[in-house]
């Protein structure tokens, strides 16, 4: 059975390095990780393995592909390599740690024949993994399930959005604050250009929308001419004094 | 060996005098020379008491030591500071501080327009203080502190106006020439200390007899360098022409009478080592004959009447190195001609400073020319000195290098005939530069310069000059009659009583120094009569010109020492620059260089990281493979 | 049954997934290699546990399993934020620290 899964799990390893889609590595990492858990019951370890499905495969696979979702599935890579010699450099250094750790495992020596693990469960697998937490290692398990509630907290601050504190008005209230703005701009817009004129005068000047009369609107012949009114008495705000004066 | 209490005021008077002009500074101008003139005064006094002290005690125990402090207490090493006052050191005492007061007298008038006056006592006495503790030190390396001392002295004083550079560099030359010696006198010590395991006289000389005859010999040779270095013989003669340029007095006293002879002290007081190493006493020998006729034949082509006087010290100081070369038979006589030299050299060196003080300062003899009239003093003293030098019975140096000559013919066979013809040769040329010194500058035409009005000095400066001249007359028949200095020095150079060999009749060897003299002297008449020039002549052999240029010596030192010394220096540069900073900055350049190669590792992209990682784990596991192999 | 045949596929999947880890571009295929990878591990364990004739190994394996979901829930909750605000899920765009 090993030497079938093994391979296999060499495989989709592998093809978890060289597939473009994210998605499709993380399907080839479960592959790997529910292989790994058959290795792990092979080995008398079946609480470990039942939990590396439920929890491992389960639960961080799921997380990562809900993660996919959010940041687009169809986001790829191009396996064009950007920084020069990286991949070369990459692969041979692993290569050589692969040779010298394999080389090492066969030179160690152990020093005694493999024990099973009958004698360790003998009163069944969970008792004895629960006897090592709850009595030898009760002071990691606190720790680490405190890291565990760490964790959880910082998840929730990092995905906190800013946005989401803001007060968000109602429809209403928008429309109150519409039609009780500065000017008549913000509720209904401002008037196109020609509503206010009181002229039509080649040498009146027009006025721009704020209000202020512009001198680009009067021929220059006019100001060569020296044919031209004072431009600033046109502005809108002086509208009334001049009606005064032609009344 | 008796104790004595007294023997360290020799050193601390002038020492103590010293350290207090130098420390009061400006305060002490006023005073400052006659302080310190009276203190070498009382430092004679003391030696004289001493001295006789010392002659009325029986011959056995005539030395004195005297303990100062324990030095040097290093496990079985131990070195007392301590001084010994044996009946060779007196003689130096003597001439030390008698001598030294004499020039301290001069120099009151001699220096008295000079604004740092009071600096240069200050450097005369501690001048006498280290030269004192040369001679006084019981061990080797007592004496080298004083070597070292007197070296130190020698400089300051050599470069004492040095707001002049020659006069700086000449300072510098002689220090460094010293130091060359000095390096032998610290070899030697070592020798000595490794041979013998002491370096006190008395702890060496008792165990003399045990050493190989290679270690003597290469102590011996260590110790004729620190001679040849000190006292400006051959091949470290260069210093003694340039050190002129310190005042008239320093030459009087350091380059003349006192330090340039501690090196003949030296090997007088290591005469147990040299007596068991012939090889040692041949090259003593040899360098005594080179440097007399090296010094007489410079002395015999320079103008300048200081340089005469400083080659005529150096050939003088050969025949006292030649006879110390002869062994017991030479000692008491190199020392006898070491006494009877500070007499009237010092006394022709202070007649120069006399002339040159009535010439302004002129030292170029074909400048001055028929100056006996007007300085009549000067010119005895100096001329009773000239006869002195030259060997004119009964005068001093008659027998003092009477009795050198005897004792290089008495070396035997064709040795003896070289010494002694080579100690007859330089007699002749000594004669021969003399009487032109004296021709020139006393006799002859007036060759003035226009504002030159020669006088006679004041009294300060005549009265040491004219006592000298009295000891140039007298000591040479004090000393050795009834061979009094040779018993004297008995005790400590010839205590087995050695006899001498005679190989030609003193009376012959008389006759022959005397005809030495007269041949000297006739030729040196009849080459300088007449009209002298204004100016040295240019159309002279090319021997002339090679002595004026002082045969060579500094272009010898120059081309074998100062050039590659240079060159290694530059080299030393070069490599200091280029090699050792190169390195640093090569450092610094391959860390950056390194850095910006790393720096490339750091694309940002997380699959080079998660790539290194895997790289690391690969290499980890490797390395284990490796490793349980 | 030479319980050392499960090391060696142990391995093998381990290096497998370590390859994944460096080569592939979308950030959640790299996070099912780096799952292969701890199921290898998972794997070990187990056959050691059987090996030793000790359920220690098992212990560890069980642990082990909780921490990976801790890290899957916290690691995929980061490339959702990132994914929302970047639209992108390459692994390659987040290279500031580059020189």
């Amino acid at each position: 059975m090993f030497w079938v899964l093994a391979p296999l799990t060499v495989f989709a390893a592998v093809g978890m390095l060289l597939v473009k889609k994210a998605v499709y590595s993380a399907i080839l990492l479960a592959f790997v990780m529910i292989a790994l858990a058959i290795f792990y019951i092979a080995q008398d370890a079946p609480f470990l393995g039942i939990v590396q499905i439920v929890v491992y495969t389960g639960a961080v696979m799921m997380l990562f592909l809900f993660i996919l979702m959010l940041v687009g599935v169809d986001s790829s890579d191009s396996l064009v390599e950007t920084i020069k010699g990286l991949r070369g450099v990459a692969i041979t250094t692993s290569l050589a740690f692969a040779a010298a750790l394999t080389s090492l495992i066969a030179r160690a020596e152990f020093g005694q024949e493999p024990l099973g693990l009958a004698s360790a469960n003998a009163n069944g697998n969970v008792e004895g993994i629960a006897n090592l937490i709850f009595r030898q290692y009760v002071w990691a398990f606190e720790v680490i399930s405190a890291l565990l509630i760490t964790a959880a907290l910082g998840a929730m601050v990092l995905a906190h959005s800013p946005k989401s504190s803001e007060a968000r008005l109602s429809q209403r209230a928008r429309s109150v604050a519409r039609f009780r703005g500065a000017s008549i701009g913000t509720a209904a817009g401002l008037p196109g250009s020609g509503v206010f004129a009181r002229h039509n005068a080649v040498d009146v000047p027009a006025l721009l929308p704020d209000g202020k009369p512009s001198d680009l609107s009067i021929p220059s012949v006019l100001a060569e001419r020296g044919d031209v009114q004072e431009t600033k008495r046109y502005a809108l705000d002086g509208l009334p004094k001049l009606d005064e004066e032609d009344k | 060996m008796n104790t004595s209490t007294n023997i360290v005021y020799l050193i601390a008077l002038p020492l103590f005098s010293s350290a207090l002009l130098m420390l009061l500074g400006r305060k002490a101008d006023k005073w400052g020379h006659i302080f310190a003139s009276l203190i070498s005064a009382s430092a004679f006094f003391v030696g004289v008491t001493e001295f006789f002290a010392m002659c009325s005690r029986p011959e056995e125990a005539r030395a004195v030591t005297q303990k100062l402090f324990t030095w040097i207490s290093v496990g079985d090493f131990q070195v007392d500071a301590s001084l010994l006052l044996d009946q060779l050191s007196i003689a130096f005492v003597l001439l030390i501080t008698g001598v030294g007061t004499l020039i301290h007298i001069y120099s009151i008038a001699y220096m008295s327009h000079d604004r740092d006056q009071r600096r240069f006592f200050a450097y005369l006495n501690f001048f006498i203080a280290a030269m004192l503790l040369l001679v006084l030190g019981d061990s080797y390396l007592n004496l080298y502190v004083g070597w070292e001392g007197v070296g130190l002295a020698s400089y300051l004083l050599i470069g004492f106006w040095n707001q002049k550079p020659e006069y700086a560099t000449a300072a510098k030359k002689a220090f460094v020439m010293n130091r060359v010696g000095d390096f032998g006198l610290s070899i030697a010590i070592m020798i000595g200390f490794a041979t013998f395991g002491s370096v006190s006289f008395s702890g060496i000389e008792e165990k003399v007899g045990g050493a190989s005859e290679t270690a003597l010999t290469a102590m011996g040779l260590m110790l004729l360098l620190a001679a040849a270095g000190k006292s400006a013989q051959f091949p470290l003669q260069a210093w003694l022409g340039d050190a002129m340029a310190g005042p008239t007095p320093v030459s009087a006293l350091i380059h003349a009478a006192t330090m340039v002879t501690a090196g003949v002290y030296l090997i007088t007081r290591s005469n147990f080592i040299f007596d068991n190493a012939p090889t040692a006493q041949l090259a003593v020998v040899m360098i005594g004959i080179i440097t007399l006729l090296f010094g007489a034949i410079i002395g015999t082509a320079k103008d300048d009447i200081k340089k005469v006087l400083a080659a005529s010290t150096m050939s003088q100081i050969g025949y006292m190195i030649l006879a110390t070369g002869f062994g017991p038979a030479g000692y008491a006589f190199a020392i006898m001609h070491l006494l009877t030299h500070g007499f009237f050299k010092a006394g022709m060196f202070l007649g120069a400073g006399s002339v040159m003080h009535g010439m302004n300062d002129e030292v170029n003899m074909r400048k001055y020319g028929g100056l006996a009239k007007f300085m009549p003093i000067t010119s005895i003293t100096f001329g009773l000195g000239y006869l002195a030098i030259i060997g004119v019975p009964p005068f001093a140096g008659f027998y003092s290098k009477d009795k050198i000559i005897e004792t290089a013919f008495n070396a035997g066979g064709l040795q003896g005939v070289i010494f002694g013809g080579s100690a007859l040769l330089g007699a002749i040329i000594t004669a021969f530069y003399m009487t032109r010194v004296m021709l020139l500058t006393f006799a002859g035409n007036k060759r003035w310069a226009s504002d030159a009005h020669p006088h006679e000095s004041p009294f300060l400066m005549w009265a040491p000059m004219a006592i000298l001249a009295i000891g140039s007359v007298a000591s040479g028949y004090l000393l050795y009659s009834g061979k009094a200095i040779v018993k004297w020095l008995a005790p400590v150079v010839d205590k087995d009583h050695h006899e001498h060999v005679e190989f030609l009749p003193p009376i012959v060897v008389t006759a022959l120094a005397i005809a030495a003299v007269v041949i000297g002297v006739s030729i040196a008449l009849l080459k300088n009569r007449g009209e002298q020039s204004e100016s040295a002549p240019s159309d002279v052999s090319i021997w002339t010109r090679i002595a004026r240029r002082d045969l060579l010596q500094d272009d010898a030192n120059e081309f074998l020492f100062m050039r590659p010394g240079q060159e290694v220096t530059k080299a030393l540069v070069a490599t200091d620059d280029r090699v050792i900073d190169g390195a640093v900055r090569g450092v610094a350049a391959s860390a950056v260089g390194s850095a910006r190669g790393l720096r490339k590792l750091q694309t940002g992209y997380v699959r080079n990281y998660a790539l290194l990682i895997l790289i690391g784990a690969a290499v980890i596991l490797a390395a284990m493979w490796v490793v349980t192999i | 049954m030479n319980p050392t045949n499960y090391l060696y596929l142990s391995a093998i999947l381990f290096s497998i997934g370590a390859v994944g880890v460096v080569v592939r571009r979308n950030a959640i295929v790299v996070f099912m290699c780096i799952e292969l990878m701890l199921n290898a591990a998972n794997l070990a364990f187990v056959t050691f546990a059987n090996m030793t004739g000790n359920l220690q190994g098992q212990v560890m394996a069980f642990f082990t399993m909780v921490v990976a979901a801790c890290e899957v829930v916290v690691g995929l909750a980061i490339i959702v934020t990132i994914y929302r605000s970047r639209r992108s899920a390459s692994v390659d765009d987040a290279s500031l620290l580059s020189r």
